[in-house]
């Protein structure tokens, strides 16, 4: 696919090092920055054009006119708006995604954005086919984490009604230590598929004999009603959340406080009194405290060792850290922090912190969703990049689809890919061997090896009657 | 939050409430009243309790933090209170009721002064001095309070006091804090009551009597041995240096220990809440004055003496009385009642909501009435030059109405317990603010006033003593919520 | 006074003149031979009014803020005095100064204290003046003014921000002030014309409906009956009275709002209407209860009109009676009088602090005792979800410590004047809060009291109508600065 990028920053980069890895793909960033353009193009077999983002001679430069896809992700929600824009105005560019951050966007994207801009005439709308909302994703992916206490990654899938949930074993889980064929034993009314597991570092493919060992990352899909049975064989039930801590009052801090307030006992550490006071007015029941996140007699102050969650989201990755630290020393149940350096994932969660959570990450995941061929609905990334998950939809009837009319063990799926469960309309079906797939079934798959996403593409793409 | 720290202190405070009993102890084996087994029995129960409380809090935690001195403060006040009823229980018993002694004990404690006994002059002299002791230590418990506790929590505006306190511990944890005020203060206290009990003998008092009112006037409690309080003297010359005593006893003791230990008198005249203390107290006294000749009950010379003696008393919420002040006439009794909200000076023994509350009101009225003329002025107020922070003028407004608030429940409560409205309304006033006497029913004592009142009113004098937050405060869920 | 201040004054004297015809005609239709004191007083107060505007006729800049507060003053003090002069000349009564200017202002005010007895048996239109005074008094005589002058060129807007009352005063319903008090005034009308015509149809006489709908909407209490209310003997009337009292008690914006938009929603939506009805509704039901278990009337039924009307009529500060409740036994008369100091709801024509204050000041004293508990949060009032502004909750602290003040200082003077403690706290009150009915020797009608008594309790019906801060700014020396 022919893709222009957009801004060369920590997303766009990131979006560049995946796509580029994938030979079918024809890549083109554009930055204002000489020298990231460079570094990219040292690295990457990609092309670079150096101007602003928006401004159509730049686009050209680009080749925006056989371009199917483009990617705005500058620092500017304008710029990208603009961008994407000029794109279909111009040429007609199939898709666009934009990256959104102002919440005042956000609140009325259904009015502003349409997908469909040449049948939404009369609108009037600016045509982007996807807004991506950096905060709004992380929001929802701690929200998530904090709802299932205990997990380290939480993936929706098929509407969230089925759920890939990643879990780090406790000695206490009941499987610890047991062959993974027992959790039908344990939990014989309840389908669930583990899809991976690492340990200490590396995967391992699941299979019945695998015995499950303390420290082990077992991510498993279930229906939304069975996670937590699941994950209780996995690692003792935390009780439901009731006291968070959230330092940092920007935007992420504060929509999460204001999602979460309604349900939990919320208290917000905001550094800027006057930052403090704005957000005091948006927030109902939240506690908002004026003060430094890392400073110890204030966390004792307010009772940090009764703290369920503490959540650092400052827009310092540093005092993130810090902060998250302490909080974990000074008792509290378990620390979450934003990191932006995903080079720094891994070194802090050896430490004490419980999850790093790193929004390039997300939004990368969000935005390759949209990078597939087929009919892909969804792609995420598992913890640590090195498999994905995706959800594709099974078109087309048993003459013309490879996979319509077969049963799983006849699916003639690439190496290192699995399939993990199918939603047939409301219905979450785990995987067996003899389920026959039908048309219009969300399968679920788990794909260990990253080159052989083209070829999974490949098999979902119906025959030449179909588009 | 950990209550097991609480508990110990308690426990601790409990067992050395046992000890100071040995002083009355020895006054009922001098004197022969046959008393001494009930004391060697309130001792050992208030011990043991104390222990008890202490022992089965053992472990945890060593450090006190801030939201658990909230319940330090309470749990002391009411279990002291409670365990004080006790010598008298067990004293006077079977003439005196539970409800009774929890009273006495009450009042004496918050130095507030009211009684429900009679025939003073009769009784054993271990319990006479009992009751001085109870206003003493309370008194001292009152300073300490003030002082070092409240400005740290910021208690209705307390936090105002916060820069005063004595010696170098501004910026000290909390206990090591109370603990340098106390020495510093004790000094203070002692000397003050020593000079007081020295006058007093000097112009005639008896040795017992010198030293007991001297406990009572330092402490600003007003119990007296005697049913006559001040008038059985019959002396102008010892009414005078109660006088003395009693408004020196209602200023800041921090500045008391600035102004003599540290040789700078000077910061009295210097300090605007003083200023105001003596303002207040001279205005209502030439009112009384005034009103006293003007209805020629008495003659000039007799209403000043009767005057300055009963404004002091009622300032500092003291309640030694010459005369019943509940039959002068027109406004005066009012007057005073209202004199007893003002009170005295945080930081002092003296009750009420302080005149630094009161001087913050006034001058933050004159603000909002100057506001209404120039709506865009921006105020502020001053205080010795310095910008009063928000937050303590806030604080300072949201004590004065849940002062009136609770004043007003207090007084429906009164009511339904069968008090007519005058007594209702100057009762609150005279244990909320930690007075003593009250006008109609309650002018001498409040043995008329059925138990409910009595239980009624010995809350109103702890909720006074403890400024209202500090009780308040524990009944909010979000307090326990952590 | 200026120039400017003398027309406006004239022109409303002129005015408020031709208000003295109706009694007069009221007069001839009964032939009870009082008119020449109507007529005499409207060529009195005509000539004034003329002669004060004649001679600044030529005065045409429109006024400042600044001269707003002295204007609202002088005229309600102008039209006061004027409608004082009617009363005295009247042959049927005869009144001192003293009694004719406290009737009159009572009137205007719509406190509803009387200074007259044996209304049952006095002229028709002596008894229509006083109540026409308080339907009058209302609306405030402000809102006809800035409806009727700006026509006339006097710049209205400095007025209204000087009358309106409640704290937030820039809450406009529509954008010109004209149109706003157009609005307002013909809710008034429209509620006094079918409280009218519910009375009458209910069986009061044609005069007494009218008369009674006067002081109904108006929230003033006066009667053409000695007995008030309770006069009638009619479950169905006093139901009525209470209906019309509440509507008159509420915010005539929501009023507004829910005739222009044809539903009910918005009462519901707000707080203070909330409140209001929700405590007038409890406090009710607890009276009743207590009414009942005391065994004051016979039936429950009797105890819960009674307590159910009572209540609303005092809380509202209407001041209808259908007992004297100042005989009911314990807390019951004490605690009526202190609802009087809540009062009714901002805009409306209720006297009180108002409910919404009360709500403000709930919150804030929560949010000081929450701060306590978490120093470091930024805590806000909030109302509705949106926080309210710093600049208003000063405000209102302000406001009610200057009517605790006020009260306070005008209670003290009365009983300087000779006036016993219940009577003077509770005539107090019910002046200030605009209420009427006291306690005591006042619990009839106010005819036996003093006369500096009554010239001060005018002065306390006047800062209560005008809301403290207006008369207030008066006093001080920053107003009269240039």
């Amino acid at each position: 696919m022919k893709i222009i990028i957009l801004g060369a920053g920590q997303v766009g980069s990131t979006a560049a090092h995946h796509l580029a890895k994938e030979e079918a793909n024809d890549l083109t960033v554009v930055d204002l920055d000489l020298n990231l353009l460079r570094n990219l193009q040292s690295r990457l077999d990609i092309r670079t054009v150096h101007g602003h983002a928006s401004h159509p001679e730049t686009l050209r430069k680009a080749g925006i006119e056989d371009a199917e896809m483009v990617v705005a992700v500058t620092d500017s929600d304008e710029t990208n708006m603009v961008a994407c824009q000029v794109a279909w105005t111009l040429h007609q560019t199939p898709i666009k995604i934009a990256r959104v951050r102002a919440v005042e966007y956000l609140a009325v994207a259904q009015d502003m954005f349409t997908a469909n801009p040449s049948e939404d005439k009369s609108r009037n709308a600016i045509p982007v086919d996807f807004v991506i909302s950096p905060e709004q994703l992380v929001t929802d992916h701690i929200k998530r984490l904090i709802q299932y206490p205990g997990a380290l990654q939480v993936l929706d899938f098929a509407g969230g009604r089925v759920r890939l949930v990643g879990v780090k074993v406790s000695p206490d889980g009941l499987l610890c230590g047991q062959k993974l064929r027992t959790l039908r034993e344990h939990i014989p009314h309840v389908d669930s598929r583990v899809a991976a597991i690492y340990r200490r570092g590396s995967g391992i493919v699941p299979e019945g004999d695998t015995v499950i060992e303390d420290g082990d990352e077992v991510f498993f899909i279930a229906a939304r009603r069975d996670i937590r049975v699941v994950m209780s064989e996995l690692r003792r039930l935390e009780s439901t959340v009731r006291r968070i801590v959230i330092a940092g009052g920007g935007n992420i801090g504060l929509r999460l406080a204001q999602e979460l307030e309604g349900t939990n006992n919320v208290k917000l550490i905001e550094r800027s009194r006057d930052r403090a006071r704005q957000i005091s007015e948006i927030l109902q029941r939240t506690v908002v405290l004026n003060a430094d996140a890392a400073d110890q007699d204030l966390l004792e102050e307010e009772g940090i060792e009764n703290t369920d969650v503490f959540c650092a989201v400052t827009n310092t990755e540093e005092a993130n850290i810090l902060s998250a630290m302490l909080a974990k020393r000074l008792g509290a149940r378990k620390a979450l922090a934003l990191i932006s350096r995903t080079s720094y994932v891994d070194l802090v969660e050896e430490g004490s912190i419980d999850v790093a959570i790193s929004p390039q990450q997300i939004t990368i995941s969000a935005l390759l969703a949209y990078v597939r061929r087929g009919d892909v609905v969804a792609v995420h990334s598992l913890r640590r990049g090195a498999a994905e998950a995706i959800e594709a939809i099974a078109h087309g009837d048993s003459e013309n689809s490879k996979v319509v009319g077969r049963s799983i063990e006849e699916v003639p799926l690439p190496p290192g890919v699995t399939i993990g469960a199918i939603v047939r309309g409301e219905e979450v079906l785990m995987a067996h061997h003899d389920l026959v797939v039908e048309s219009n079934d969300h399968i679920i798959m788990f794909v260990t090896d990253r080159s052989r996403i083209p070829d999974v593409e490949k098999l979902f793409e119906v025959g030449i009657t179909f588009t | 939050m950990d209550l097991k720290v609480a508990q110990r202190i308690v426990g601790l405070l409990l067992m050395g409430f046992a000890v100071t009993l040995t002083l009355p102890l020895a006054f009922s084996l001098y004197d022969r009243d046959g008393l001494y087994i009930e004391w060697v029995d309130s001792m050992l129960i208030t011990a043991a309790l104390g222990l008890m409380l202490w022992y089965t809090a053992r472990g945890g935690r060593d450090q006190l933090r801030l939201r658990e001195a909230y319940v330090v403060v309470t749990g002391f006040w009411f279990s002291v209170s409670l365990a004080g009823a006790l010598p008298f229980f067990l004293t006077m018993a079977p003439f005196i009721s539970f409800t009774d002694a929890v009273f006495e004990s009450t009042s004496g404690l918050t130095t507030t002064g009211a009684t429900v006994l009679s025939s003073l002059d009769a009784l054993p002299r271990s319990i006479l001095f009992y009751r001085h002791l109870l206003q003493w230590f309370g008194g001292m418990g009152v300073v300490l309070l003030g002082i070092a506790v409240l400005p740290l929590l910021g208690v209705g505006g307390m936090a105002l006091y916060a820069a005063e306190t004595p010696g170098p511990v501004k910026d000290a944890k909390l206990a090591p804090r109370i603990g340098q005020t106390a020495r510093s203060l004790w000094v203070v206290y002692l000397g003050l009551t020593v000079l007081c009990a020295g006058a007093y003998w000097g112009l005639g008092m008896s040795g017992f009597d010198a030293v007991g009112h001297a406990l009572s006037t330092i402490s600003t409690g007003g119990f007296s041995s005697h049913d006559a309080s001040f008038d059985y003297f019959q002396s102008a010359a010892i009414e005078l240096a109660a006088t003395v005593f009693m408004l020196a006893s209602g200023l800041n003791f921090a500045l008391h220990y600035t102004a003599w230990w540290r040789g700078k008198p000077k910061v009295f005249l210097e300090d605007p809440e003083t200023k105001l203390y003596f303002r207040l107290f001279w205005i209502v006294t030439a009112f009384s004055i005034f009103g006293l000749i003007v209805t020629s009950q008495e003659t000039p010379l007799l209403a000043a003496r009767h005057a300055l003696f009963t404004v002091s008393s009622v300032i500092t919420s003291t309640g030694f009385t010459t005369v019943n002040f509940s039959l002068w006439p027109g406004m005066l009794p009012a007057l005073l009642i209202f004199l007893s909200m003002i009170g005295g000076c945080g930081g002092s023994t003296a009750g009420g909501m302080k005149c630094m509350r009161f001087y913050l009101i006034f001058k933050q009225l004159r603000w909002e009435v100057v506001k209404v003329i120039h709506p865009t002025a921006l105020p502020a107020v001053m205080i010795s030059g310095r910008k009063v922070d928000n937050q303590i003028v806030r604080s300072v407004w949201g004590f004065f109405f849940v002062y009136a608030t609770v004043y007003v429940i207090i007084m429906l409560g009164l009511l339904a317990t069968g008090l007519d409205e005058v007594s209702a309304f100057s009762a609150v006033a005279a244990t909320i603010n930690n007075l003593g006497p009250g006008l109609g029913e309650v002018a001498s004592s409040f043995a008329s006033v059925s138990d409910a009142g009595k239980w009624l009113s010995a809350f109103a004098m702890v909720l006074g003593r403890l400024e209202i937050f500090t009780i308040l405060v524990l009944l909010m869920p979000e307090f326990w919520r952590a | 006074m200026n120039r400017r201040m003398q027309r406006v004054l004239g022109m409303l004297l002129a005015l408020f003149s031709l208000t003295m015809l109706p009694p007069a005609l009221v007069d001839l239709y009964y032939d009870e031979g009082q008119w020449p004191a109507f007529v005499a007083g409207f060529l009195v107060v005509l000539v004034v009014g003329v002669v004060l505007w004649w001679g600044a006729r030529h005065a045409t800049e429109s006024l400042r803020l600044r001269d707003g507060f002295f204007v609202t003053a002088l005229f309600w003090i102008g039209l006061g005095v004027a409608g004082a002069v009617p009363l005295l000349l009247v042959e049927a009564v005869h009144l001192g100064v003293a009694d004719a200017i406290f009737e009159s202002f009572s009137g205007l005010t719509t406190t509803g204290a009387t200074v007259l007895s044996g209304l049952d048996s006095l002229p028709h239109s002596i008894l229509y003046y006083r109540q026409q005074l308080q339907w009058l008094g209302g609306m405030g005589i402000i809102v006809l003014a800035v409806a009727v002058l700006p026509l006339l060129g006097v710049g209205g807007m400095s007025l209204y921000k000087a009358e309106t009352p409640g704290p937030v005063k820039d809450n406009k319903i529509t954008p010109r002030i004209a149109e706003t008090a157009k609005a307002l005034w013909i809710i008034y009308l429209g509620l006094t014309v079918v409280c009218a015509l519910g009375y009458w149809a209910a069986g009061m006489t044609l005069f007494d409906a009218i008369g009674h709908s006067y002081s109904t909407v108006a929230i003033g209490g006066f009667s053409t009956h000695d007995a008030s209310t309770g006069f009638f003997d009619s479950p169905l009337i006093e139901l009525i009275a209470i209906v019309f009292m509440f509507l008159a008690g509420a915010n005539f914006t929501l009023h507004f709002v829910a005739w222009r938009t044809r539903s009910f929603g918005h009462y519901l939506r707000d707080p203070e209407f909330r409140l209001y009805a929700i405590g007038l509704l409890v406090t009710a039901l607890g009276v009743a209860l207590m009414l009942d278990l005391m065994e004051v009337y016979p039936d429950p039924e009797e105890s819960f009109m009674h307590g159910l009307f009572m209540v609303v009529s005092i809380a509202t500060t209407t001041g209808f009676a259908t007992d004297d409740f100042s005989a009911w036994p314990g807390v019951l008369p004490i605690l009526l009088l202190l609802t009087s100091f809540v009062g009714a709801c901002a805009y409306s024509t209720g006297g009180g602090m108002k409910v919404i204050r009360w709500l403000l000041l709930y919150k804030q004293a929560r949010r000081e005792i929450v701060q306590l508990i978490h120093p470091r949060a930024v805590l806000l009032v909030k109302l509705d979800g949106v926080a309210i502004p710093a600049t208003v909750l000063t405000a209102v602290w302000g406001f009610f410590s200057a009517y605790l003040v006020v009260f306070g200082a005008i209670m003290l003077m009365v009983m300087a004047t000779g006036v016993d403690h219940l009577t003077a706290f509770s005539t107090t009150a019910a002046c200030l809060n605009n209420l009427g009915p006291g306690l005591g020797d006042a619990a009839a009608n106010y005819a036996d009291m003093n006369a500096n008594a009554k010239w001060l309790l005018v002065l306390a019906m006047l800062f209560g109508r005008l809301e403290i801060f207006t008369l207030l700014v008066l006093f001080t020396p920053t107003f009269w600065r240039r």
